[in-house]
């Protein structure tokens, strides 16, 4: 039997009990402490969650830093979305059109690529790279405004910084994200467009009035909002992990790098709960 | 609460995790006097003056500023006293996105003191004029040298004049001659808007040209209190440390 060794006895002093000992061993409390930790990090989330909500129905909403972080997410994430969309357009076309040419079903294509840009692949790659981009950012710059006391500075001017700095930015990216998204399928389209053009010949009004008879609201609204929720979680997670980064400036990295996996993860979550509620509609 | 009275700490205690920072500390600051708080680094120091803000929160005791418990305030009410404290930070905490005009309009708008925008342009301006540096209005951060972010920082501090101002180490990281130049700053707006400052330092130098009272924090407890010559005198070894090898004083 393997001996397990003590690292904490507790002995209960109740009268007229036979005298127990109870042995927890190292494995056992490096366990309790995981859960304990992860159980603290999600009440911490959720706290968090409840302190946006509340700050963003008080009073003063700070216009001028919204729409700063508006022009910030979405105006200068453009080349990179507009880059993104027409390449993820042009790649679905090059590989499915062979197969629909064996089908004899090419005429198809603009219907497929279109609908599976807009309920699918335009949403959740688009929604993956403002992780990476935006939520990273955000995790970096509010985690060094944590180190730098930026933070404690704005709390001590009166200022509050949950409104100044993260009710802007969680619904500057909950606004800019799905914006980012249609303007992505819209140039997924295009790229389509020019993909289907590679080899074959098909005009440019054509091929978007073929792409856009195919899809259905059914097709548009459960995508849009989910983009919503996209845009929400990625500029919930990104401030969350800035704003409770540690003290060193080792922190800041680990800030930005949280904040991409945590809002990848649950952008992807959040893809199969969406995914699960259309199929039942 | 004595009228003279600006913040009164009573039997502070304050730790993070196992590890006491604060043990015990009572100390006073009276109306118009610079009050320096020296101390090894880790001694406590810099937790002192966050917990008077309300930065951190105290495990116990009590602190009265302007003879309010700051433990008691509602944020509305925490907000108001936070107007008449400034707070000038060890890194300076200039806001990295804004201009210096903008850093310094941030407190004057939030603090809502119903200024025009001609009257916050004119204390603005005034505010840098005090620290020597007028030209640096539309410079960001990222353009200015420690020294000129330090004196930025102080401008932020004094804009919306307050009638206390909390100093966390201002002058560590500089050189020598920047550091007596924030000092003379810190005795001139003493001088000017008759404030009462707690200076938190390690500084000797700083110490000796701002002092009108000094405290000493070891492991976080009062070690010493009293005036520039008792420390100067005293043939307690800490206490030697600190001032022997510092004998150039500012005149």
């Amino acid at each position: 039997m393997k001996k397990i060794t003590p690292v904490l006895k507790v002995a209960p002093i109740i009268r007229n009990v036979k005298k127990q000992t109870i042995v927890i061993s190292e494995k056992t409390l490096e366990k309790s402490r995981y859960i304990n930790n992860y159980m603290s990090e999600t009440a911490s989330f959720f706290l968090f969650i409840s302190r946006i909500i509340k700050a963003t129905f008080s009073r003063d909403f700070e216009f001028r830093e919204f729409f700063r972080q508006c022009f910030q997410i979405g105006y200068k994430s453009l080349p990179l979305i507009s880059i993104t969309g027409f390449i993820v357009g042009l790649v679905l076309t090059i590989q499915s059109r062979p197969t629909l040419v064996n089908f004899g079903a090419v005429s198809m294509l603009p219907g497929m690529v279109a609908v599976s840009l807009i309920r699918e692949m335009g949403p959740v790659i688009i929604a993956l790279i403002c992780a990476g981009k935006i939520g990273s950012g955000m995790g970096a710059e509010l985690g060094s405004m944590k180190v730098t006391e930026q933070i404690d500075a704005m709390e001590v001017s009166s200022a509050n910084p949950m409104r100044f700095l993260v009710v802007t930015r969680v619904l500057a990216a909950t606004l800019m994200i799905p914006l980012l998204v249609l303007y992505a399928d819209l140039l997924g389209i295009l790229g389509s467009w020019a993909g289907a053009n590679i080899k074959g010949d098909v005009s440019f009004s054509l091929f978007f009035s073929q792409a856009f008879s195919q899809i259905k609201y059914i097709d548009f609204l459960p995508a849009f909002v989910k983009t919503i929720l996209f845009g929400a979680v990625i500029g919930i997670v990104g401030c969350y992990k800035g704003f409770t980064a540690g003290r060193g400036t080792e922190s800041v990295g680990i800030a930005a790098n949280s904040a991409v996996v945590l809002s990848s993860l649950l952008v992807i979550v959040l893809d199969l709960i969406a995914a699960q509620i259309t199929d039942m509609i | 609460m004595n009228e003279s009275q600006i913040i009164e700490v009573k039997n502070l205690k304050k730790g993070f995790g196992l590890q006491k920072v604060i043990n015990n500390v009572s100390l006073k600051l009276f109306k118009g006097e610079n009050l320096v708080v020296l101390g090894k680094s880790g001694s406590g120091k810099s937790v002192l003056i966050k917990c008077i803000v309300r930065l951190l929160t105290p495990d116990e005791g009590e602190i009265n500023v302007l003879g309010e418990n700051m433990g008691s305030l509602n944020r509305d009410a925490l907000g108001e006293m936070r107007k008449k404290i400034g707070f000038l930070f060890q890194s300076g905490a200039l806001y990295d996105s804004m201009t210096v005009k903008e850093n310094l309009e941030f407190p004057l708008r939030r603090m809502k003191m119903n200024l025009t925008s001609k009257e916050t342009d004119r204390k603005i301006e005034e505010a840098l004029e005090n620290v020597g540096l007028s030209d640096a209005l539309y410079k960001m951060p990222s353009q200015l040298s420690g020294g000129m972010r330090k004196r930025i920082s102080l401008a932020r501090t004094i804009v919306a004049d307050p009638l206390i101002i909390l100093y966390d180490e201002p002058t560590t990281g500089l050189d020598p001659a920047t550091s007596d130049e924030i000092s003379v700053l810190i005795n001139d707006i003493q001088k000017k808007y008759k404030t009462s400052s707690m200076i938190i330092t390690h500084d000797i130098e700083c110490a000796r040209a701002t002092a009108n009272r000094l405290i000493m924090l070891h492991e976080g407890e009062i070690y010493m209190e009293g005036d520039l010559e008792k420390f100067e005198k005293s043939p307690d070894p800490l206490i030697e440390s600190f001032f022997k090898n510092n004998n150039n004083k500012i005149n």
